[in-house]
């Protein structure tokens, strides 16, 4: 068969215009037309009544009065800065962190602006309506670091390109830090743990038990995989007994068992023993997940480290473990999300975190029935922290998959067996 | 590069022994009676081609030399040293015994560099430049020096494959095992495999190599051994085992594999 000159032909353009587009994806069939037209009329129906309930009758004066209980809590007015360095230390790492990933591409691009230009939209608007114009200097001037972080990130990522394992440290040293510093153990005051509230507490909680449970998981894992019997046995009844237990209990056992476990001047502070509780719980399902992306490890890749000479420890560490955290990212990921929600609980032991305050305030005879309003705005706070974490883990995922060819001939690698 | 090696073949006269094994025996936890008794003497700088059909033990029988399977009856000494059965003194023989297994086994998550450098700087605790420098030579040995900071994954398998023979050869073995380098690679990735392998045989390097690699059995091997049902069948230089095998079985399994 002969050929006629070689054609450089680019992909077919399937640019679809609006009209040709909707009749492919929504008016296919008869089926799909009649459903389109029920979504859409579902989608109408609910967005008029809300938004005629939202801009008639709902009374949104309960949230600017409310709003710094919400975020914050009882944390005292006068040390407020305390919080304002904290999360300024957050934005920082979170900026470097995103300049060193981002080294190779521009900082800058439509995605990052877009992102950032809808969060200086939410910060003008929506924070004008609630809080003082103060606040929302500082706010737009947390993004501001963000940016200039990023770009001092990717400078520095440019010049050491290494530093993108340091990352995690990083992270540890600036939580710490920024935890110290709300807390006013630094400079300023000292604030009690139990003062805190509102989605500040929420966030501690839930940041401080995902990283105290994540090692303590991974570990459970390893056990659960090791050779001596004692410790798989112990890993093992560990998990099982905590995954049989429902998270409450959890919460209200660890409220009555750790200051019995611990000698009596040791005082604890309930927002302790609830963190406690909560990483218990998670290191539970995460020595699960882990596990799992340790079984997705091949057998092969121990055994090339074996026959390199390292050592079980080295093994692990170096090759085994980096490998299956890395297949279970989104998986852990989940995991943190739903804990980041399960602090919900808090109200139940009586702590006032976001939910627990927004009940405190309805609690209020001066705030009846404003329930609506207070629910739907710590429900959107929700959606928002968790819609972060989720594109933040898709982000890190993406930068975290190894490069590899578009065909691959001959390579079977993924046989769990060498031999 | 041709001549055969005849002074070599059965009795180790003169080069000293390097790999001893004595009636090795290994069963499987199914209790599948894997290794029936294998004696095999290896001398310093021998090359040895081990053939037989699937399932005989060959893979068994050569990971038994680190490690990587224990054994249960015999002996294997190592460069002088005993490898027991409990694989007590595994960290010294690992150190002499370098190893390229079929699925090339790279790490993924590391580059080409990353991969070969690895263990030399965690297990022999050299400095970061040393090893670098190690790696960088050796890579360029195998042909892959322009590829080295990219990741297993964007390699061909023959590439990958070199660099696993890198990889090895960086912790300065004095014995490199091969398990089928070859089998899970395109034709045409083969030969620059074997073109390595080739090389590393002249260095006077020991090797140990499962293949079914008949030509480079017949040019490079000091000696070929024949297993079959975890016994060794037989043993001659690759000039008596392909032309003239004395065994039945041999003649069988060249029949299978000669066409
Ligand atoms: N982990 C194991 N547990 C039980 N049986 C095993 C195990 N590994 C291998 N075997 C069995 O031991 C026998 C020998 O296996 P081995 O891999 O050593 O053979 P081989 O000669 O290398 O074969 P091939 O040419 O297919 O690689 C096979 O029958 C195999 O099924
Ligand atoms: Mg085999």
């Amino acid at each position: 068969m002969t050929t006629t000159t070689p054609q450089f032909s680019a992909p077919p353009v399937n640019q679809l215009g609006p009209w040709a587009w909707a009749k492919k994806n929504l008016f296919s069939s008869w089926f799909n037309t009649l459903l389109t037209i029920i979504s859409l009329l579902l989608l109408i129906w609910v967005t008029t009544s809300l938004l005629g309930w939202a801009l008639t009758q709902a009374q949104w004066d309960v949230l600017p009065s409310n709003f710094r209980l919400l975020l914050v809590g009882r944390y005292p007015v006068e040390f407020i800065w305390q919080v304002w360095l904290g999360v300024a230390v957050i934005a920082a790492v979170g900026g470097f962190s995103w300049g060193v990933l981002a080294r190779q591409a521009r900082l800058l691009d439509r995605r990052a602006l877009i992102t950032l230009g809808v969060l200086a939209a939410i910060i003008v608007v929506v924070l004008a309506l609630l809080t003082n114009p103060v606040s929302i200097a500082l706010a737009l001037g947390l993004l501001v670091l963000l940016v200039l972080t990023g770009f001092a990130g990717q400078a520095i990522g440019r010049a050491k390109p290494q530093l993108g394992t340091w990352l995690p440290l990083l992270w540890l040293v600036g939580f710490l830090l920024s935890f110290a510093l709300i807390r006013g153990l630094i400079i300023g005051r000292t604030v009690r743990l139990d003062d805190l509230g509102g989605l500040l507490l929420t966030i501690l909680v839930a940041a401080v038990s995902i990283v105290l449970s994540f090692p303590l998981g991974v570990l459970l894992a390893l056990g659960r995989r090791s050779d001596l019997p004692v410790i798989r046995g112990l890993s093992v009844l560990y998990i099982e007994v905590i995954r049989g237990l429902p998270l409450i209990t959890i919460l209200f056992a660890s409220q009555l068992l750790v200051p019995m476990a611990l000698p009596p001047q040791i005082r604890t502070e309930r927002v302790m023993r609830a963190i406690v509780g909560f990483t218990l719980f998670s290191a539970a399902y995460l020595a699960e997940n882990v596990r799992g992306g340790l079984q997705s490890v091949p057998r092969g890749q121990s055994e090339a480290a074996k026959a390199l000479g390292m050592n079980p420890l080295l093994t692990t560490s170096l090759i085994v473990l980096p490998q299956a955290l890395k297949a279970v990212i989104p998986t852990i990921v989940g995991q943190f999300i739903s804990l980041f929600k399960d602090t919900s609980l808090l109200a139940i032991v009586g702590l006032t975190e976001l939910l627990g305050m927004g009940q405190a305030i309805l609690a209020n005879p001066q705030y009846l029935g404003r329930s609506g309003e207070v629910y739907l705005f710590i429900g959107l706070i929700y959606f928002l922290c968790c819609y972060a974490m989720s594109s933040a883990s898709r982000r890190l995922e993406k930068q975290l998959s190894a490069p590899r060819r578009a065909v691959e001939p001959a390579l079977t690698t993924a046989r769990p067996d060498g031999g | 590069m041709t001549q055969p090696q005849m002074e070599m073949a059965d009795s180790q006269t003169g080069a000293e022994p390097i790999i001893i094994a004595r009636d090795v025996e290994k069963w499987y936890d199914n209790n599948f009676h894997v290794l029936k008794g294998v004696s095999l003497t290896v001398a310093k700088g021998e090359v040895v081609v081990v053939m037989g059909p699937s399932g005989s033990g060959k893979s068994t029988f050569i990971r038994t030399f680190n490690a990587l399977e224990p054994y249960q009856k015999g002996s294997i000494e190592i460069d002088g040293i005993q490898l027991s059965h409990d694989l007590k003194n595994i960290d010294a023989i690992r150190r002499e015994v370098g190893m390229v297994f079929q699925q090339f086994n790279l790490f993924p998550h590391l580059t080409v560099l990353d991969n070969v450098t690895l263990a030399p700087k965690w297990v022999r605790r050299w400095p970061k430049a040393k090893a670098e420098e190690v790696a960088m030579q050796l890579l360029e040995r195998v042909g892959i020096l322009n590829q080295a900071h990219k990741y297993p994954g964007q390699l061909s398998g023959g590439q990958q494959q070199r660099v696993a023979i890198a990889r090895a050869l960086a912790m300065q073995p004095k014995i490199m095992l091969f398990d089928e380098p070859t089998s899970a690679l395109d034709p045409e990735m083969v030969r620059e495999v074997l073109d390595v392998m080739r090389t590393l045989a002249n260095s006077g390097i020991t090797m140990v190599c499962v293949t079914h690699e008949v030509g480079f059995a017949r040019e490079v091997a000091d000696r070929v051994v024949l297993m079959a049902d975890g016994l060794l069948v037989e043993e001659a230089t690759p000039a008596e085992f392909f032309s003239n095998p004395k065994e039945e079985r041999t003649k069988k399994f060249l029949s299978q594999i000669l066409h």
